[in-house]
């Protein structure tokens, strides 16, 4: 497997610069730049939908409130799978959760209502915030998730 | 085992013997004095000039509820159990205010707990317990409580069990609404209230049973007051001989209904209420909320109200109406003579302080007072105890060092109030000097 990658590499990069030289000569910085820009873009949206619909629970700060609703700062909730992330947005959660041998036990609604790149807005936000930082959400991956509930 | 503990109950009882001759030295109707020493600087509180404050216990866990004895001894639920331990007995076996003796059993979280007559009585979130003491208020078999009461709703919202007794073999039990406003989607955006609302039916209200009757669940009980979306302070006021309670009020007005509420607006209501309760009594969760602003009872905008519209003629009016939000934890009547005459009967309440009221700073994290006159407040509320979460604004809950939550009266009058943060335990006495 490895090494069938390890031989497959250099061609597809060889390919991939090819391409890219025929498209525009100085790619690689301009797509870096749009990467972060929309990452940027992407996190900035989040914050207003995350101050208008998770705040008042999860606090400005994200350091939720003690023994009601769980912070969001350094927990595997938040920052591993994307996939239990996104579906607890989808789905709302209705257990205790544990971080850091303290409980958590207010039930969160389900914000199913919210669009899927709103949703991928908010959790950039989170994920890279209050000392986080993971990778971005994208609206894909909202719809990927969603389409496996129901 | 059992011989070390008889040993020690001789000492202490010994020893209790010794304090209780000089904490009585006057008898308890001895006003104006305690004989303990405050703390240099208070235990970091500010008090109203001539009261001090002694840190009794300190790093307890989440100490809620507390029940004190005719002895001094000290009972603490904790919320969470601590290797299967959820009650500590704390015991001042040498007098300096200071505990230095620390037993634990009941291997349950919870809130509620008392002393009544010859028992302790403790809930889980689900159950309420009650274990036999002897004649130093001590719990005589920790190992095997009666059940009083077993399944009541938990649902993880408004879950805590609070309990009081009434002098005559009753217990009240609290069962907090599963919602925040019986919306038909909990917490969500726009989502119209349930009608009518389910939740009514097995909790959001005050459930009566018999404290000396074992294994009674809802059947057996009496919902003796309904409309209350979650009480966690509640006290048995001897002067009315009436029960009093302190509602949590709803949150969230702007999140849910962005179109009628302001954010300041729905930091600024509604309002926490202090309730008389008689057998029957309404008070209207979740048709309505009180407005502190305009001293009336409000439409819920889940049922049809904008923020303008009244509602609820047959609710219960509030006898006292707090700034929202502000989480009353602990209710309790001072009975005692050691602080002056005004606190006699009067109210004190635990407000565990806000989370709700972002973006602005949050509020409450203090201990009120409220005078009493034959049964009914006889003057405005004012902040009795403070300094609790710190020096700085509290932006978000977590910002707070210490948040008060439950109450109760020592046997020389002292006040005992509960931090379920770092788990300290303050003593409040009023200085001789």
């Amino acid at each position: 497997m490895r090494k069938w990658m390890l031989a497959v590499m250099p061609l597809a990069i060889g390919a991939l610069t090819a391409t890219a030289q025929v498209k525009k000569p100085a790619t690689a910085k301009p797509a870096a730049k749009q990467t972060a820009g929309a990452a940027t873009a992407t996190i900035g949206r989040g914050k207003l939908l995350y101050k208008q619909y998770c705040m008042s629970c999860h606090q400005e700060n994200g350091t939720g409130v003690p023994r009601m609703n769980p912070p969001l700062i350094k927990t595997e909730y938040v920052l591993g799978d994307k996939t239990r992330l996104i579906g607890i947005l989808l789905n709302g959660l209705n257990e205790d959760v544990e971080i850091d041998g303290e409980y958590y036990s207010n039930p969160m609604p389900s914000q199913a209502a919210l669009k899927d790149q709103e949703i991928a807005d908010i959790l950039s936000y989170v994920r890279n915030s209050f000392g986080n930082k993971a990778s971005t959400v994208s609206a894909a991956e909202v719809t990927a998730v969603r389409a496996t509930i129901k | 085992m059992l011989m070390q503990k008889t040993k020690v109950c001789l000492v202490v009882a010994l020893a209790m013997t010794a304090i209780t001759t000089s904490v009585f030295a006057g008898g308890p109707g001895k006003p104006g004095a305690s004989d303990v020493k405050p703390d240099a600087n208070n235990a970091g509180l500010k008090l109203p000039a001539g009261f001090g404050a002694v840190k009794v216990a300190d790093s307890l866990g989440r100490t809620r509820h507390i029940a004190v004895t005719a002895n001094g001894g000290i009972y603490i639920k904790l919320d969470r159990a601590r290797n299967n331990n959820g009650i500590l007995y704390l015991q001042d076996t040498n007098g300096d205010g200071k505990t230095d003796k620390k037993t634990s059993f009941g291997a349950y979280g919870g809130t509620g707990i008392y002393v009544k007559g010859d028992y302790l009585y403790a809930t889980s979130n689900e159950d309420i317990y009650r274990y036999k003491l002897d004649a130093q208020q001590q719990v005589i078999d920790p190992e095997h409580p009666e059940t009083v009461v077993s399944g009541l709703i938990n649902r993880r919202q408004h879950e805590s069990k609070s309990i009081v007794l009434d002098d005559n073999g009753n217990i009240y039990v609290n069962i907090g609404a599963y919602s925040n406003s019986c919306q038909t989607k909990d917490r969500t955006a726009g989502s119209l209230g349930m009608q009518p609302c389910p939740v009514l039916d097995s909790a959001a209200g005050i459930w009566q049973f018999k404290a000396d009757k074992q294994n009674q669940t809802y059947g057996d009980g009496v919902r003796y007051a309904t409309g209350l979306r979650n009480v966690v302070g509640l006290d048995w006021n001897k002067s009315a001989n009436q029960l009093f309670v302190m509602q949590h009020g709803r949150d969230q007005l702007h999140d849910l209904f962005p179109s009628m509420f302001t954010e300041k607006q729905s930091a600024d209501l509604p309002a926490e209420c202090m309730y008389a309760l008689k057998q029957g009594s309404d008070c209207g969760w979740p048709y309505i909320y009180y407005d502190p602003y305009q001293h009336r009872k409000m439409l819920a905008p889940e049922y049809g109200g904008d923020g303008k519209k009244t509602g609820g003629e047959n609710a219960e009016d509030p006898v006292v109406a707090f700034p929202a939000h502000m989480a009353p934890n602990g209710l309790l009547f001072y009975t005692g003579n050691q602080f002056p005459e005004k606190y006699r009967n009067g109210a004190f309440v635990a407000f565990h302080g806000s989370w709700n009221r972002s973006p602005e700073n949050q509020a409450g994290y203090y201990v009120v007072f409220v005078p009493f006159k034959d049964g009914k407040p006889s003057g405005k509320w004012e902040v009795f105890a403070d300094g609790f979460a710190g020096p700085g604004p509290v932006k978000s809950p977590g910002d707070a060092v210490h948040r008060p939550c439950g109450l109760a009266q020592g046997p020389d009058g002292s006040l005992y109030v509960t931090d379920d943060v770092k788990g300290t335990v303050y003593r409040i006495v009023y200085k001789t000097k």
